[in-house]
């Protein structure tokens, strides 16, 4: 029978079934673990005796913690430093490659991860976090687990799963100017809602993802979460390889002839079923915002808040409306926006920092606006250096901070203060996700950056014709 | 792991759809190191406000409703996999959510711990927000050992679904970890015969 390629790298990390369970003893290739979600695993692992059991398929970082100013000092909030000392210390006993601040490799671990070479077409990757589908844009089964997860992959390098249901998004076409992957994926969410890939495992499909660079099938592929799935992927092709050669830690000489070999085998064979598919045109796609308190309630940028919201919904619906101050039918463009956050697991790459970089160049951001840059990596800072991309965008009013989570989420200082409106290039737009009572509106890096700019919404395809 | 058969308890409703786990635990509680404690801060900022004042209009402060089941709108628990969602609610005292529609990550960090997540269809659900309204009083009995939530006021025992393994993990209080550790020499085997090795 003619196999998807969710098929094809489950089965080859299936260790055993359980019979009559509909379960699999599922083998894990790469385990990334961070401050946040990890310590309680150790703790668990320890309290039952158990050794690690792979420790050198393991790789850690500091990111969702830790400061994105004077990374050099030690720390300043108490919570936070125990916490990331805490890895430090759990790494160090148990002897795993931890990349910690002041690391050339420290960085936010869905970034990371990609541009060290770690992330590789066919593996099976878990992360103590949900945005491990980022990593399915090298064709792998990537997902995001618990914490008890965690310690079980831990102590067995395996996982007792079901197989999940396979879903096919296809889009073909050019996209239109203007549209980002960040734009394809909040479309295809907006369409499906938050829920509706639950259960699901994705595989993107058609000439709009293959169009994309690899680190636009990242953004997409982040999000896939965002609609209730546990990853997406895209299958591998010479993008993939191409981005991969030479990075420390993709196969070398002979070793990634045969590396590539393999990874040629790993795509959806004709005639393969879906258990559900859906099918979109690029040309129907518009630059996207979001304009509720979830990644499913986004817009295109020119449109009205939709007012035709089934009545069961509606309290909910109403709550949300309500606590970002819009009002159903309303139109965003010309709406005052307060801060600009560029940056995270889904938007904080090279490429992204170069589009920002290439459309404020010259330009100046809005005075009543804070623009805050927040790359992914040290290795992305580090080009952007390079490249002369932090003049630019300081020249524009842009402060550039050092790498981390940062207002994604909020855990550390950098909040959006309550009943501020900011255009964030992450992945929610959740009540409080950026700090109690801010009010989230996702969008491209190129959104973000014209927002900043004009200091409000404004339709940005008029602005670049 | 607590062993769950059968529960006997009023219910607390929260008739919101999508609450996603930054809801039932904001990030920035996030920085303990241990598992307890998550509890004073589950749903932080429905119930109270910037000053740390409870939020009279919260479901949790209104003292009409008590008990070890908490029954929500559908898609609880989606958005970020952050376990303490699940350490929060049962550490406040909840042995069972009731949702028509659960996110997958959210299911299982639940079940790891004791949680139970029980569904039913979007029609029960509703009957459910309004009779435990009319009546706060109101006794669910949740059956896992026969798979039924029984509503005795309805005289209805209402089947629900769950993963055999995962059912017999709550019931006996074993978990993921026992199992996947006797399985030490088959995964070794599997690490040495397969074809394409990272």
């Amino acid at each position: 029978m003619a196999q998807t390629l969710l098929d094809k790298i489950w089965g080859a990390h299936v260790v055993k079934s359980i019979p009559g369970a509909g379960l699999d003893v599922f083998y894990i290739d790469k385990h990334l673990i961070h401050e946040v979600t990890s310590p309680q695993a150790f703790d668990e692992i320890e309290a039952r005796g158990l050794p690690l059991f792979r420790k050198e398929q393991m790789v850690a970082t500091a990111d969702h913690n830790v400061p994105t100013k004077n990374q050099h000092l030690p720390i300043q909030e108490p919570l936070s430093r125990f916490q990331v000392d805490k890895l430090t210390e759990n790494c160090a006993k148990h002897n795993i490659e931890l990349y910690g601040l002041g690391h050339q490799n420290q960085g936010i671990v869905h970034v990371i991860g990609p541009e060290l070479g770690l992330t590789q077409p066919g593996m099976t990757i878990v992360c103590g976090d949900s945005h491990t589908s980022t990593h399915g844009a090298f064709g792998a089964i990537a997902f995001g687990i618990g914490t008890s997860q965690v310690a079980q992959v831990m102590a067995s390098q395996c996982l007792l799963l079901s197989k999940p249901k396979s879903m096919r998004i296809t889009v073909e076409g050019d996209v239109r100017n203007g549209v980002t992957a960040k734009d394809i994926i909040l479309y295809v969410i907006s369409k499906l809602g938050t829920g509706g890939a639950t259960g699901y495992f994705v595989e993107y499909a058609g000439s709009a993802f293959q169009a994309l660079s690899m680190e636009g099938r990242m953004t997409v592929c982040n999000m896939s979460i965002e609609m209730g799935a546990r990853g997406g992927m895209i299958a591998p092709d010479q993008t993939t390889f191409d981005y991969l050669k030479g990075r420390p830690f993709a196969p070398q000489g002979e070793r990634w002839e045969q590396a590539v070999a393999y990874w040629s085998t790993l795509y959806t064979e004709e005639g393969a079923s879906f258990d559900k598919e859906y099918f979109f045109d690029a040309q129907d796609i518009a630059p996207m915002i979001t304009f509720g308190t979830n990644p499913g309630m986004g817009m295109a940028i020119d449109a009205v808040i939709p007012t035709d919201v089934p009545a069961s919904e509606q309290a909910s619906y109403s709550k949300s409306l309500n606590y970002m101050g819009f009002q159903p039918g309303e139109s965003l463009l010309g709406k005052q926006i307060d801060y600009v956050f560029i940056g995270s697991c889904t938007n904080s790459r090279i490429e992204d920092l170069r589009q920002v970089a290439k459309f404020v160049q010259g330009k100046h951001k809005a005075p009543h606006v804070e623009a805050i840059i927040v790359p992914g990596s040290k290795l992305v800072e580090k080009q952007a250096i390079e490249e002369g991309i932090d003049k630019v965008l300081a020249e524009a009013g842009f402060e550039l901070r050092e790498p981390g989570c940062s207002a994604c989420l909020a855990m550390n200082e950098d909040k959006i203060p309550a009943g501020a409106y900011c255009v964030s290039t992450s992945n929610r737009n959740f009540e409080g996700r950026q700090g109690p009572g801010s009010r989230t509106l996702l969008a491209s890096p190129l959104v973000a950056a014209i927002t900043a700019v004009e200091g409000k919404i404004v339709d940005i395809t008029q602005y670049l014709n | 792991m607590e062993k769950f058969e059968i529960l006997q308890s009023t219910a607390v409703p929260l008739p919101i759809e999508n609450i996603d786990t930054d809801q039932i635990i904001p990030a920035r509680f996030l920085k303990a190191t241990s598992r307890e404690g998550f509890g004073e801060n589950l749903f932080r900022d429905w119930r109270f406000d910037n000053a740390g004042q409870p939020k009279a209009d919260f479901v949790l402060n209104k003292g009409r409703y008590a008990g070890q089941i908490l029954v929500a709108g559908k898609n609880f628990g989606c958005g970020s996999s952050r376990e303490h969602a699940a350490w929060a609610i049962h550490d406040a005292g909840f042995k069972v959510v009731i949702s028509s529609f659960f996110a997958d990550i959210f299911k299982g960090n639940a079940l790891n711990n004791g949680l139970l997540p029980l569904q039913v269809s979007d029609e029960v659900l509703e009957r459910l927000f309004a009779q435990i309204e009319e009546d706060p009083q109101t006794k669910l009995v949740v059956n896992l050992v026969n798979q039924e939530l029984e509503v005795p006021v309805w005289e209805e025992r209402i089947p629900f679904a769950i993963d055999a393994y995962k059912k017999e993990c709550m019931i006996n209080g074993y978990d993921d970890i026992d199992f996947l550790v006797n399985q030490k020499e088959a995964i070794e085997n599997y690490e040495k015969s397969r074809p394409w090795a990272y």
